[in-house]
């Protein structure tokens, strides 16, 4: 059974699709030990029962976008003890800051009818980038079991073991055959986090970074090695422009490539 | 002790079957996404019979071969270290009991594995582990009850990969211990046939279950023939002469910068290599905080995390964490174990994705300055 004070969880949504938020429901078979352990105390995905802030963790989703999350993000900060960003979005931007490489009112007038209603921010902005974020969870998803314990470690007042190195750690540990040296396709794997459990090399597939830069990323000794596969510099620049195409290596490595 | 018999390719079979009715898991070569990996087989028709495999810096193909060899390949991106010393193990449980708490140690089952196909260099990497594992003052049980369960079934080598020089690290292409069994398949006018070598009573033991009949002079020169072929055409070489000092004097050679600009600290050299054995150790709590698991996992020294102590990581840079490696591998093993840790196999050429040549980096840190 839980304990004599349940901390208070709070989820937060920005510029995002939900499907992070979602990874809590989807904790499914751990769900009732979670809500045995902490209460989930403003989620409106889950529940529109509300409990008044402060929280002692939130966990924000999404980016900044608009200039009304820009100062709600401030708010939240203000009511949260930790503040945990989780997915793409909020740690590094989303696949919405492919705005920041181009004119956002070019955007504007090619996707909506009526582009006046549209008030918006020139840049899609990661959360750090605005308040003081505790703790990072990395994915687009971010990884369930990563979720659980991150929400674990909190509640044992321990560092997460969520490690920062490469993709291709777990590829090697769960005996996936080097997609890069056996096919020649291209894939971010040495150059992204772990996380996944290296899936879509899994599949054949090479690695869409989806995960964000790993710790000391060398992008420019990969980009040397796509140019082997004869890719060209406007597949290399796409390549990195994906889900965290503004975390700053992989943003480094697509403008290096501009042109 | 040498006793030569031949095993006719069609009674290959046998000898799996014959392992398997007598209680061994059999572990050897198939294909697996485009490349060679070691899994459990049944028959022969899980070999990968008739391929081959072009492996050079970053990069490694599957062929067809004009001929229908069992073992035609080198070696693939696995090694036995997968099965001896396992990618991550469960340690132990902890479970809360009222005040205090119980530890569980996690027992593992002996499991009697049968290694068909085993490379020289890969018997000698065996053999470097087992000092680092099994022979030194700390012996790493679960290490040990693997490795004693294990039976040797080597194949020479008739063939060298374009990265191999396990004739630089004198590791091959022959296995002259180490095994119970050593084959060499021949395919020539006489026939597709395997020339057997027992090495241990174990393996002098299975020849005569078998029943196989003698060996002629003519298939014992085929067979040294065929091994003085792979022997000629090593795809990679290796300067040992005084290696250890040779690095002990260029920690500050401009070519480990050079490397570093070139390595992704991605880690793939350390997890293919058949010597590397470092292992993290995880502890997991449960959502209750009532159950731990502690488990060990393959670990590198190209990650930052590696070398953190109190106070920071110790190698932060690229550089520190190539020329550790490479330095550790070819030098401080040296003096640490008795033994070089490279056994030429050429797997961290082969499956770095950048290419990054071991053999290539000691050449210029010896030849320039």
């Amino acid at each position: 059974m839980g304990r004599k004070y349940k901390p208070k969880l709070a989820v937060w949504k920005f510029a995002s699709c939900d499907g992070c938020q979602l990874t809590l429901l989807d904790c499914e078979d751990e769900l009732l030990a979670v809500t045995d352990e902490i209460q989930i105390a403003n989620f409106p995905e889950a529940s529109r029962a509300i409990v008044k802030g402060p929280y002692d963790v939130s966990l924000v989703e999404g980016s900044i976008t608009t200039s009304h999350d820009a100062e709600r993000i401030h708010k939240i900060r203000r009511s949260s003890k930790v503040l945990v960003v989780i997915g793409a979005c909020a740690t590094a931007g989303g696949i919405q800051a492919l705005r920041n490489f181009a004119n956002v009112e070019d955007y504007k007038s090619i996707v909506y009818a009526s582009p006046e209603y549209i008030d918006t921010l020139s840049k899609s902005t990661p959360i750090a980038d605005h308040v003081f974020v505790d703790f990072e969870l990395r994915g687009c998803p971010i990884s369930k079991s990563q979720l659980i314990e991150l929400v674990t470690a909190y509640l044992s007042g321990r560092k997460p073991n969520i490690p920062p190195h490469s993709v291709c750690i777990e590829c090697k540990r769960r005996g996936t055959v080097c997609v890069m040296v056996s096919t020649g396709i291209p894939c971010l794997g040495p150059v992204t986090q772990a996380g996944c459990r290296a899936l879509c090399p899994s599949y054949n597939r090479g690695c869409y970074g989806c995960f964000g830069p790993k710790e000391t990323p060398n992008t420019d000794s990969l980009s040397v090695q796509f140019k082997k596969f004869n890719m060209s510099r406007d597949a290399i620049k796409r390549a990195f422009r994906g889900f965290n195409a503004y975390a700053e290596p992989f943003r480094k490595a697509s403008e290096a490539h501009e042109k | 002790m040498a006793v030569n018999k031949i095993l006719p390719r069609d009674d290959f079979q046998r000898l799996i079957s014959f392992l398997r009715t007598d209680g061994y898991q059999v572990i050897g070569p198939t294909l697996r996404q485009g490349a060679v990996v070691y899994e459990e087989i049944q028959s022969t028709s899980d070999l990968p019979e008739g391929w081959i495999d072009l492996q050079d810096g970053g990069s490694y193909r599957l062929e067809r071969s004009e001929t229908s060899a069992f073992f035609g390949y080198v070696v693939g991106p696995q090694s036995w270290k997968q099965f001896l010393c396992p990618p991550q193990r469960k340690l132990l449980t902890a479970e809360q009991t009222g005040k205090s708490f119980n530890v569980i140690v996690y027992d593992e089952k002996p499991i009697k594995r049968a290694f068909v196909g085993v490379r020289p260099c890969e018997i000698a990497a065996m053999a470097v582990q087992d000092k680092v594992l099994m022979e030194g003052p700390f012996v790493d049980p679960s290490y040990r009850l693997a490795r004693q369960n294990a039976i040797i079934i080597a194949v020479n080598c008739a063939r060298a990969g374009g990265t191999c020089f396990c004739v630089s690290m004198g590791t091959g292409p022959k296995a002259s211990s180490g095994f119970d069994i050593a084959l060499t398949e021949l395919i020539d006018q006489h026939g597709h046939r395997f020339l057997v070598e027992a090495g241990s009573e174990i393996g002098i033991g299975m020849v005569t279950k078998l029943a196989l009949g003698d060996a002629s002079e003519s298939d014992i020169e085929a067979g040294e023939k065929a091994i003085a072929n792979a022997s000629a055409n090593m795809g990679r070489t290796l300067d040992t002469s005084g290696i250890k000092e040779l690095l002990y004097t260029n920690f500050d050679h401009g070519r480990w910068n050079d490397a570093a600009s070139r390595c992704l600290s991605c880690a793939n050299c350390t997890m293919v290599c058949p010597t590397c054995f470092c292992a993290t150790v995880d502890e997991a709590t449960d959502l209750s905080g009532k159950c731990a698991e502690r488990w060990r996992k393959w670990d590198s020294c190209f990650t930052v995390g590696f070398s953190y102590i109190h106070g920071g990581s110790i190698r932060t840079s690229g550089m520190s964490r190539y020329r550790q490696w490479m330095t550790h591998k070819l030098a401080y093993w040296q003096d640490q174990f008795g033994t070089s840790g490279c056994v030429g196999c050429g797997r961290c050429i082969t499956w770095c994705p950048v290419g990054i040549d071991i053999t290539e980096e000691a050449r210029a840190i010896r030849h320039t300055r």
